[in-house]
């Protein structure tokens, strides 16, 4: 047990049972599962990407590039976790990953042996012979060497919820300069949010103790967050982490709501994703420190040395039994005095510098280390695990050390990451010894560490000036903050440390990527930092190179010459951390991924049996099926029998519907749509085309003009959205002085096609008393304000889409329902039938009315038959372009109707058209088929298409080419209208 | 010349030599060049169009002495901050035969280059959910079949068995086949930029980075050459191959344009252990999906739809791709995306490129990629020689010409017309 | 990404379509067609200060003109589309 007694913040009365490829042990409330490993004395944690060389524990936190573990089994198995990051819970599950078959021996780790052969970039440069190799052996072979973890093989289980925060002030950090930002804001009584990704407040005052105030700085964060939580205004929020900065002040963060438990509760999200919105923001986020590279730096025992204090100060786990210290500056001598208090061996100390401050002298004495000034690590010994390093002196003299724990103190990077998402780029500071923020996104202020001030006293009272002022900004005065006191640490920052001759030095740990590496881009020209990272994957490991990347870029200065300034850092890009993409898709998933939108008589067609499909966001009935009917074609069958025989009704709800008042609603009407509509009488319905300001064809829909000066448009369902927009932009921008208003009133009306010789009957069976829907009154397009079902408004208009007497009818929409039983009561006698949207779609063919397959955004008016309709008296949009030459020439496709020459064929929507005798090939391509419908009325299939020429082609006969399904049918070429081309039952 | 020709030739062999001796004799996969004053043909733009037209002029036709002027380093731009996918599944002739001619080069590229550039026809499988997208699919594998390209429709079961993970209980937009084309795929796609940089170089192709051009020197309507920050640099041909700028290097030579920029997003998953063969759109090509060699699942969506040079998103994109993901496959739930990012999209007015003379003689574009750009780059570099060297366009790439919006032969594949951010 | 609505407020921009340049005025009917073509084709693509169209869909439903930087997406200003008057008819 390497647990110590009498500190830390773990809580020893609540020990909790985990297992680790299948081993139990037992960690404590308030460990990490890493603390846990540790304390159980497990060192060996991972393999590599690319070498699968054996990994500790780097970290104590989510820089960690090495213990990757899949946490969680079965559908709830997530790869590639951090086991740094993850709070330790009772029944914790967690593998090693990226070995074969186990983790001490992976046969795997054969690459490494044969590591000299898989240099930076050797794959670009090898695997080209012969060509059909790649997919069949070397790339199988290298995917399956790759990846990490495995990802789970279900479904996630688990909920994700996502929720919109509003703020006066971000607070990004727990730290001293988080909570003195924080305290300083709420004090002053802005509204604050503090998201911290731990989940305990604090940062590395849990870890490096000293004193705030006079009181031992994780007393005071208690304390401090005691008072932030008792201000009505400040949220706080641990286990939060800011992944990501985006425009005008938005964040999105991820709250891990339930992840430190084995699974959610019933009523809780796993995560929730967060979109802040904040007027300022202060980032404190700290800094992460640096490896150094040296030779054999990756070996399980190796420990980032501020991560040594966290494990000794905040989980009471020794990392080790016999340390050697290997520091840049004077932060690895706390560290040193950290291991002795804890009564942990410090066989050596290695300081790079030759010379150092004397106050170290004493602080190796009293730990009772010797001292290596100006020394290096030579070399590092062990398998799973240190046992020893070779020191070099100044003198080139290799002491080999005993040690099973190597501290590596190689500096700090403050922690920028944030400050670049919206394109900031981080500047060298040669003060901090590492790139600190360059411009900040807008709004936001960094302190403490994340700026490069690494003293405990400088991070309050940054933090504290800087949260006054933002609440300041956000109109929040008052008194200058008061600041808490603490002393600076003594020292510089460190230098980056980069042991040039070293053999196997890793600057990623997770991909492999060494100084030779480094050396090989260098070499072959690789050498922008951009290039550099792409080349040898330097930095784009799953850590970001959060503890390695800024040495690549300094060992690529080194061999350029180029200061570490010239030589800049690569872009970071959101997020920060990983995030789980369940939690930014959120609830929309399932059932739920887009809205649904229902008919207000959906219930009833439900009922009646109709088999419902999707429809963008709406579902509609496609047809209603009666016992003893074969298949759809059946049914199909009797529906527009029964319709052209009695009467049949249709839902027609989800048509879009625009209402119109006004004086000059006829003169935007004439500006919108190709032909005119001005001249339409009261109580009469026009068919009209419009298109977009290009010259083609954008929907089709009838206008009827219901009053004066009320009219009613409607729009093709999946165009309705557009159109209104169309038109409110052509409105406000074009044409601004008309007098006109118009909203969409889609939802607000119920609407039914009701078709058949015998729909006047029906629809008077359910008008009230007094409507005369006699032919002279009410003949085919008029339209008519009525009432319905007692006094209901219902709007009549005499419109068809199916060739036969055909009524559409319209009333408020909670009365949809109840019209559409009626009508089927009343029109029971008069054979009536509901339809849906099959049989519409085929009668529509039959009819040869457009549809989305010919009105698709590839045609124009002229294209679809329509240029009689293109009115040269007056200006509409689209008039100049639909003139363009390519526009009108006789040569396009164009509409025509299409027969198969063999009456038993079928027809298929997608076919080619192509001349009769010629090849399938493209140059014989003269257009497609747009839309197919087998016709119950004719006997046959028939369809529409575009062909070149079209409308001068009829009689022809032209190969309908379907290669890809295997079809090759012969199709002769008609009018589009293969019913009652003179409308006869229209008005019969 | 200057620098040294990078004249070992790469394979296993050299490989396993370099080995045994440290890989010390590497040298530099290309000559970072300064730029003499005189060339006979000038790109502006290094990234893989113009990498790709500097190799395919000097192996096509023999024009050797140019220079590819690159403002930072080659690669920086759309060419390094894609999806990676190749594909020839158009529905338009005029993009059909052209993107076919890409898959044709991509095919041999590797042993062209001698570089690997992970060419990997593993298959792009489009999705539908209704009868109208399977028209669509079914016109539009038809093009390709008529073209002689390989091209399959698959029902359900079909599409099942290539995927099993997919969400096939789903009642909103169901899985109900697809259409699959097996030649498509993915490569690497730096490696296709570097691939090209070091064979043009060799073929002695001069590499100039860190070279702004700041203007043209034009006389009496025709081309005489560039201002860079690194000097005059004179030239009687000049291609523009700066998609993602065309505007703004377009107006120093007078030139205004049917572009619009703007930002695409791409997000990247951490690597995991294989479990996603090809490449699959969603959602009627709203949602598209592949895994990289190296693991993780490289993913998009549409663009943001606002004119932008920021090479950056914003959430609302971010969210709807993700809930696309999650529609389509839900076990990706637990995975985590390592990275996003943004890249800056030459948008036309009709969703299709331009490779054309312009009305400065001696000046070519080659532009308006929109999200297309990466597939394209060997038939773009071949067709843009040929134009270049030739003064005409090939056939290949004839209807992308610039004045066809004056003349309305649009080439419009989602029928949005002149609304770029919609395409 | 936020944008101010002059009538409702700074919104997220989740709310807003945008329609692209504000500036290009509808030529007159009979204009040539290398003026429509312009108007419909040849859009400014500012490097910078661009002012463009948004309609507030989710909102007001107005049609807004901001201009906004497009390199920073910072919003420098809005204001009702329709104050551009009937110059544009």
């Amino acid at each position: 047990m390497t647990r110590l007694a009498g500190c830390g913040l773990v809580d020893r009365a609540q020990p909790l049972s985990f297992r680790f490829d299948g081993n139990a042990y037992t960690g404590l409330a308030g460990d990490t599962l890493a603390s846990a490993l540790l304390a159980n004395g497990v060192r060996l944690a991972g393999r590599s990407f690319k070498y699968h060389r054996p990994r500790g524990i780097l970290s104590a936190g989510p820089e960690e590039p090495n213990a990757l573990v899949e946490l969680r089994r079965g559908a709830r198995r997530e790869p590639n976790i951090p086991a740094t990051t993850v709070e330790l819970f009772s029944g914790l599950e967690a593998d090693s990953q990226n070995r074969w078959p186990s983790l001490r021996f992976d046969v795997m780790a054969v690459t490494g042996l044969l590591g000299p052969l898989f240099p930076a970039g050797f794959y670009y440069k090898t695997f080209m012979w012969p060509a059909r190799f790649w997919e069949r052996l070397y790339e199988p072979a290298i995917r399956r060497a790759a990846g990490l973890g495995r990802a789970a093989e279900a479904e996630d289980p688990d909920r994700y919820d996502r929720a919109h925060l509003y703020c006066d002030v971000l607070v990004i950090g727990s730290g001293a300069a988080g909570l003195a930002a924080a305290l300083a804001a709420g004090r002053r009584g802005a509204r604050v949010v503090l998201c911290e990704s731990d989940w305990r407040l604090g940062g590395r005052l849990l870890a490096d103790g000293g004193e705030i105030d006079g009181l031992p700085a994780a007393d005071w964060a208690v304390a401090a967050e005691a008072e932030l939580r008792a201000m009505p205004e400040v949220r706080m929020m641990p286990r939060t982490t800011v992944f990501g900065v985006y425009d005008h002040g938005t964040y999105g963060a991820v709250q891990r709501v339930s992840d430190h438990e084995p699974e959610p509760d019933a009523n809780e999200p796993r995560q929730r994703y967060w979109r802040i919105t904040a007027e300022r923001g202060v980032l404190a986020a700290g800094a992460i420190e640096r490896l150094v590279a040296f030779s054999g730096n990756d070996r399980p025992g190796v420990m980032l040395s501020g991560a040594v204090r966290q494990y000794l100060n905040r989980y009471a786990v020794t990392p080790g039994r016999r340390a050697i210290v290997v520091t840049a500056g004077d932060d690895g001598w706390r560290t040193v005095t950290a291991l002795a208090s804890h009564g942990i061996e410090v066989a050596a100390v290695v300081d790079r510098r030759a010379e150092m401050p004397e106050r170290h002298a004493a602080a190796a004495a009293s730990a009772g280390a010797r001292v290596f000034a100006g020394g290096r690590i030579g070399g590092t010994l062990g398998g799973s695990s240190l046992f020893a390093a070779d020191i070099v002196e100044a003198s080139g003299e290799r002491t080999r050390v005993a040690a099973d724990l190597l501290a590596v103190a190689g500096g700090w990077n403050p922690t920028v990451q944030l400050t670049c998402h919206l394109g900031g780029k981080p500047v060298w500071s040669a003060a901090a010894e590492a790139f600190v923020p360059g411009a900040l996104p807008p709004g936001m202020a960094v302190v403490g560490a994340a700026r490069g001030s690494f003293g405990l006293g400088s991070a309050l009272a940054e933090g504290a000036r800087a949260g006054a002022e933002a609440a300041e900004a956000t109109g929040f005065s008052g008194s200058a903050p008061a600041i808490p006191f603490a002393l600076d640490a003594e020292g510089a920052p460190a230098p980056i440390w980069i042991d040039s001759g070293a053999r196997k030095a890793f600057v990623d740990l997770q991909h492999d990527v060494t100084l030779e590496d480094i050396a090989i881009a260098h070499r072959e020209g690789f050498r922008a930092v951009e290039l550099l990272k792409r080349y040898t994957t330097h930095g784009m490991a799953t850590d970001q190179g959060k503890t390695g990347g800024v040495l690549g870029m300094a060992a690529m200065a080194a061999l350029t010459g180029m200061d570490m300034a010239e030589t800049g850092t690569t872009v970071f890009r959101p997020p920060y951390t990983p995030v789980a993409i369940g939690a930014l898709a959120g609830p929309n998933r399932g059932k739920d991924y887009r809205p649904r939108r229902r008919t207000p008589a959906q219930g009833w067609a439900e009922e009646q049996g109709a088999v419902m499909t999707e429809v963008g966001l709406w579902h509609r009935a496609l047809w209603f099926p009666r016992p003893g009917e074969a298949d759809w074609q059946a049914t199909i069958t009797r529906e527009i029998g029964a319709i052209r025989t009695g009467a049949g009704v249709a839902e027609v709800s989800t048509l879009g519907k625009i209402e119109l008042v006004g004086p000059d609603a006829g003169a935007l009407l004439d500006f919108l749509y190709i032909n005119t509509f001005s001249t339409l009488p009261v109580g009469r319905t026009r068919f009209g085309i419009m298109l977009r300001e290009d010259g083609f064809a954008m929907d089709d829909g009838t206008t009827a003009r219901l009053e004066q000066d009320r009219w009613i448009l409607t729009t093709s369902t999946g165009h309705a959205g557009a159109v209104m927009e169309h038109m409110e932009y052509v409105h406000q921008m074009l044409r601004p002085e008309l007098k006109v208003a118009f909203t969409s009133v889609s939802d607000r009306w119920a609407q039914f096609s009701v078709a058949g010789p015998n729909s006047r009957q029906v629809i008077a069976g359910v008008l009230d008393p007094g409507a005369d829907l006699a032919d002279a009154a009410f003949p085919h397009m008029a339209c008519g304000v009525f009432t319905a079902l007692g006094g209901v408004p219902a709007r009549v208009f005499r419109i068809s889409f199916s060739g036969e007497r055909a009524y559409e009818i319209a009333v408020p929409a909670g009365f949809g329902e109840e019209l559409v039983r009626r009508m089927m009561q009343t029109g029971a006698a008069f054979g009536l039938v509901p339809y849906g949207l099959e049989s519409l779609g085929t009668m529509r063919v039959e009819k040869g009315h457009l549809g989305g397959g010919e009105i698709n955004g590839q045609t124009t008016a002229r294209d679809l038959g329509f240029a009689r309709l293109m009115s040269s008296r007056k200006d509409y949009i689209g008039r100049a372009l639909a003139q363009r030459p390519a526009l009108i020439d006789p040569r396009r496709p164009a509409l025509v109707g299409l027969r198969p020459v063999d009456r038993m064929a079928t027809l298929r929507g997608g076919a080619h058209l192509l001349p009769e005798d010629a090849p399938v090939r493209i140059e014989h391509d003269q257009g497609h088929v747009t839309s197919v419908a087998y016709s119950p009325t004719l006997g046959h299939w028939i369809g529409l298409g575009l062909l070149e020429g079209g409308p001068s082609r009829h009689g022809e006969v032209v190969r309908a080419a379907n290669p890809l399904e295997g079809f090759d049918d012969l199709v002769e070429i008609v009018p589009p209208c293969f019913l009652d081309p003179q409308g006869a039952r229209l008005r019969g | 010349m200057s620098g040294v020709r990078a004249a070992m030739n790469y394979s296993g062999l050299a490989l396993l030599r370099e080995a045994l001796r440290g890989h010390s004799g590497w040298g530099p996969a290309w000559r970072d060049a300064a730029p003499r004053t005189e060339y006979d043909a000038l790109i502006v733009g290094g990234g893989g169009h113009g990498l790709a037209t500097a190799y395919y002029l000097a192996k096509e036709h023999g024009l050797t002495n140019v220079a590819v002027l690159e403002r930072t380093h080659i690669g920086s731009g759309n060419a390094g901050r894609n999806t990676t996918l190749i594909r020839s599944n158009y529905l338009l002739p005029g993009n059909e035969r052209f993107f076919e001619k890409s898959m044709q080069l991509w095919e041999g590229l590797e042993q062209d280059l001698n570089y690997n550039a992970m060419v990997s026809q593993r298959g792009v499988l489009n999705l539908y959910s209704d009868d109208g997208q399977r028209d669509a699919c079914v016109r539009r594998g038809n093009t390709m079949r008529l073209h002689g390209v390989d091209a399959e429709l698959l029902d359900l079961a079909q599409v099942k068995a290539m995927y099993p993970y997919f969400d096939y209980r789903n009642e909103r937009f169901p899985i109900r086949g697809g259409l699959l084309q097996r030649r498509g795929g993915t490569a690497r796609h730096d490696a296709v930029v570097w691939g090209f940089a070091r064979a043009a170089d060799r073929r002695g192709v001069d590499i100039v980075q860190n070279c702004e051009v700041t203007g043209f020197r034009i006389e009496g309507g025709e081309v005489r050459g560039v201002e860079t920050t690194r000097g005059p640099i004179f030239a009687r041909k000049v291609g523009l191959c700066c998609a993602g700028s065309s505007s703004r290097v377009g107006e120093l030579a007078g030139l205004r344009l049917p572009i619009e920029s703007h930002v695409l997003q791409a997000f990247v998953t951490e690597a995991v252990k294989p479990m996603f063969d090809g490449v699959v759109t969603f959602s009627g090509g709203t949602f598209y999906i592949s895994q990289s060699d190296k693991g993780g699942l490289v993913f998009g969506g549409i663009l943001d739809g606002y004119n932008s040079y920021a090479q950056r998103g914003n959430l609302r994109v971010v969210e709807d791709v993700m809930e696309a993901g999650m529609a389509m496959m839900p076990l990706l739930g637990r995975l985590r995306v390592l990275r996003q990012w943004g890249g800056v999209m030459d948008m036309t007015m009709d969703g299709s490129p331009i490779i054309d003379l312009t009305p400065i003689r001696g000046l070519y574009l080659n532009a308006g990629w929109c999200t297309t750009g990466f597939k394209a780059i060997p038939a773009s570099g071949w067709c843009f020689a040929h134009t270049m060297a030739r003064d005409e366009p090939h056939f290949i790439n004839s209807a992308y010409r610039l004045d066809r919006f004056a003349v309305g032969a649009v080439l419009d594949e989602s029928g949005h017309g002149a609304h770029p951010n919609r395409h | 990404m936020r944008l101010p609505c002059p009538h409702c407020g700074s919104r997220p921009a989740d709310e807003f379509t945008c329609y692209g340049a504000a500036d290009p005025v509808r030529p007159a009917a009979g204009a040539p067609a290398q003026v429509w073509h312009d108007y419909v084709h040849i859009r400014p693509n500012p490097y910078g200060l661009h002012n463009e169209l948004w309609q507030h869909v989710h909102g007001c439903r107005r049609w807004l003109v901001m201009t906004r930087d497009t390199r920073t997406h910072a919003v420098l200003g809005a204001r009702d589309g329709g104050s551009r008057g009937g110059g544009a008819a």
